[in-house]
């Protein structure tokens, strides 16, 4: 017999062990890609998976595997979920995109949730959150508190969604400070702490007085806190124990609500394969609270600026932009495209330097 | 009192008994470990030695043994022959990423077309990669006496660097809307390295793995070199007298040992991973080393403890989601085995002894 019919018998069995258990609980697996103590990325997805349990209580049992390379790895981890049971799987980080799909062909009756991807099946949905609308509220606040002029900024990948983030901190700090300007660091790495302080460190060398951080480490902030007089940001979580220190501010991923509506949606019979991308309106993406250290009218301007985008009223990619070459992107008054948005790969005019390739 | 004494020839009983004595020293401090951490011990070791092998899923975890494991066999062998004489390659990491990137890139080259013959030119490609990536620590050393501990291992940094560089230009898939990352070579039927019989877990580089395995043993056993690359590990004076040539030497097992993580890196990156991607390696090399010394360097040992540490892997990820433990739990676990190998190891060539406490 062929793995995947092997597979499908045992699914279906399962699917009919599990049917008759099905009215008292529910399995949720989730795949992690960092440890669940990064204090970011994967510390705020297993929040969103503690919501999940304290909302259904009894009826949901949760599981999660935590470090888990990208490729065969968590092909194997996400089959061997759906083979104990699992009736609803979140793999939360983009790599896990085509192993999802594998899996997801092979166990039809199981729900998938992929984070940050595009590929969609029939029992795969995608998810993300509109990092950028953030981003925007954070390029606000560095581009009134820094002195030097100088912002740095630790990328991660040079991908889309690092490069819309970049984008649009720089836009709105332009916005309020015509001389700033932005310092690019690459680290390659989403999660080494030692690569983030050494990143934080040359850009504090080279005279950023603000750190803007792509990585989910705490390290940029322990960084700023020693050199002293800098100021950064929590990134993916609010690492509020920064919040004496450098941090004045957090972009916060709060999964939870999605989290327990699609559990809800599955227990219910009405889940069905969706693409989201949620930003500050529905929660998906939360602002720390702003400490003492920013002036209060910056302050009140970056919440005004965040009730703007939740209430839909402000789009932090409006016209007039230039692209990086002098090019034009959008017009006076018109709106960034979804479609532009999600493939980014350009900077806008006034950045300096390329992107790498 | 107890006192360790030389042995004059290193037991041959310790030898063979001392992986076991630390499989099973691991087993109960790491059930002393998980019981700690709340969980019962039994179920637990159960649960990672147990169930992958005889659960009601085994037919699912069976093959993946092979999956896992063969990666780590064949890099582990070419390591294997350069720790017998002495050669300390680090960098197989290096290496294997090296060969899943040129392999891949062959393939990739001529995108769109079939043809019988892209599969076996990117299994040169990769070999070919791996070699070239190894050969630059072996002339290093060779040349000028550089160090190919320190050399290997900071060349796997490089391969990183390049790693990235490729997901992001050269190779990016064109049609992944701006992504990183390659096109998927499992979509690709004549780059694709599929599974000789579906559902076996058999694929060309656990083929690879058992041809190693058996040249390894051929060559350690029948062969002039093999006799050469055992003579000067354990008595190097002996072996210039012999006329072994130590830079020829350095040459050819550093350069076998790249081409086979070259290889592995090319059937994982053509098989089960399909993709080049950013984090494509996940540390084979580096684990492949713990295989060859938990092999006792010898080829057939090495496919025991190859099966032994993908089994860890395995059990170890059924056990986090099943039980909840955490993942460092498990790599300590794993971390535990090569450790307790280390310390049992001393009995190969010490023995303890009662001594009576002498009189001032």
């Amino acid at each position: 017999m062929k793995l995947t019919q092997l597979l499908t018998t045992a699914a279906l069995a399962l699917g009919l062990a599990t049917g008759a258990m099905a009215q008292d609980k529910l399995k949720v697996g989730f795949v992690y890609v960092g440890p669940v103590g990064d204090g970011g990325w994967t510390y705020e997805h297993d929040k969103g998976r503690q919501a999940i349990e304290a909302e259904f209580g009894d009826k949901v049992e949760t599981v999660f595997v935590e470090s888990v390379p990208e490729g065969p790895d968590a092909e194997r981890v996400m089959t061997q979920m759906a083979l104990d049971g699992a009736g609803l799987i979140f793999t939360t980080s983009f790599g896990y995109m085509d192993p999802t799909i594998n899996v997801a062909a092979k166990f039809p009756d199981v729900k998938f949730e992929h984070a940050t991807g595009y590929k969609r099946a029939d029992n795969v949905s995608t998810y993300s959150a509109r990092f950028y609308e953030g981003r925007a509220i954070q390029g606000h606040i560095a581009g009134n508190m820094t002195e030097s002029n100088i912002v740095g900024y630790i990328g991660s990948y040079p991908i889309p969604e690092v490069i819309r983030g970049i984008n649009s901190a720089f836009i709105h700090a332009r916005k309020v400070n015509p001389d700033v300007e932005f310092k690019i660091v690459w680290a390659y790495t989403w999660f080494d702490p030692a690569k983030e302080a050494d990143a934080a460190k040359v850009l504090i060398e080279q005279g950023a007085d603000v750190i803007l951080q792509h990585t989910d480490s705490t390290a940029p902030l322990a960084a700023a806190a020693e050199a002293g007089n800098i100021i950064g940001f929590g990134q993916a979580s609010d690492m509020s124990e920064y919040a004496d220190g450098p941090r004045v501010s957090s972009i916060i991923d709060d999964w939870a609500p999605y989290y327990i509506a699609r559990t809800r949606a599955v227990m219910d019979g009405t889940w069905t394969s969706t693409d989201t991308w949620d930003g500050i309106g529905p929660g998906m993406v939360g602002i720390g609270e702003i400490t003492d250290k920013v002036p209060a009218e910056v302050k009140a301007e970056a919440l005004a600026m965040k009730d703007a985008i939740a209430a839909g009223e402000y789009h932090p990619f409006t016209g007039p932009l230039n692209k990086q070459d002098g090019s034009v992107w959008l017009a006076e008054g018109e709106v960034a495209d979804d479609g532009t948005l999600l493939g980014m790969d350009f900077y806008v005019e006034g950045i300096e330097g390329t992107i790498p390739n | 009192m107890l006192k360790l004494e030389k042995r004059p020839q290193p037991s041959q009983t310790w030898i063979y008994l001392a992986p076991v004595v630390a499989v099973i020293a691991t087993m109960i401090a790491g059930g002393a470990l998980f019981a700690a951490l709340g969980k019962d011990p039994l179920v637990a070791i159960r649960t990672i030695f147990w169930d992958p092998l005889f659960s009601e899923f085994a037919f699912f975890y069976r093959p993946q043994l092979l999956v896992k494991g063969a990666p780590l066999v064949l890099i582990a062998i070419g390591l294997s022959l350069g720790f017998r004489a002495g050669i300390w390659n680090i960098g197989a990491e290096g290496q294997y990423i090296v060969g899943a990137l040129t392999g891949a890139g062959v393939g990739l080259a001529f995108y769109p077309l079939e043809g019988w013959f892209i599969f076996p030119l990117m299994v040169l490609g990769g070999a070919l990669g791996g070699w070239a990536w190894a050969m630059i620590p072996a002339v290093l050393r060779v040349k000028f006496g550089t160090n190919e501990i320190l050399v290997s291992l900071m060349l796997v940094y490089v391969a990183e660097q390049l790693l990235a560089s490729m997901s992001l230009g050269l190779m990016k898939n064109p049609q992944g809307f701006g992504f990183p990352g390659s096109r998927n070579l499992q979509q690709y039927p004549s780059a694709h390295n599929a599974e000789l019989i579906a559902g076996s877990g058999m694929h060309w580089g656990v083929v690879a793995a058992l041809i190693a395995v058996v040249f390894a043993y051929v060559l350690l056993t029948r062969h002039i070199l093999g006799f050469h690359i055992r003579l000067t590990g354990e008595a190097p004076r002996a072996a210039r007298f012999a006329g072994v040539n130590p830079g020829r030497l350095v040459l050819i097992c550093l350069g076998l040992a790249g081409a086979m993580a070259g290889l592995a890196g090319l059937f994982e990156v053509s098989g089960p991973a399909g993709r080049v991607s950013i984090d494509f390696n996940v540390g084979y090399g580096f684990t492949a080393i713990i295989v060859a010394f938990l092999g006792r360097l010898h080829p057939l040992g090495i496919a025991l403890a190859g099966l032994l540490m993908a089994l860890t892997y395995i059990g170890g990820e059924i056990a986090q989601s099943r039980l909840g433990l955490p993942a460092a739990a498990i790599q300590m676990f794993q971390g535990m085995l090569l450790f307790f190998l280390l310390a049992v190891d001393l009995m190969t060539n010490y023995r303890l002894r009662l001594t009576k406490r002498e009189v001032a």
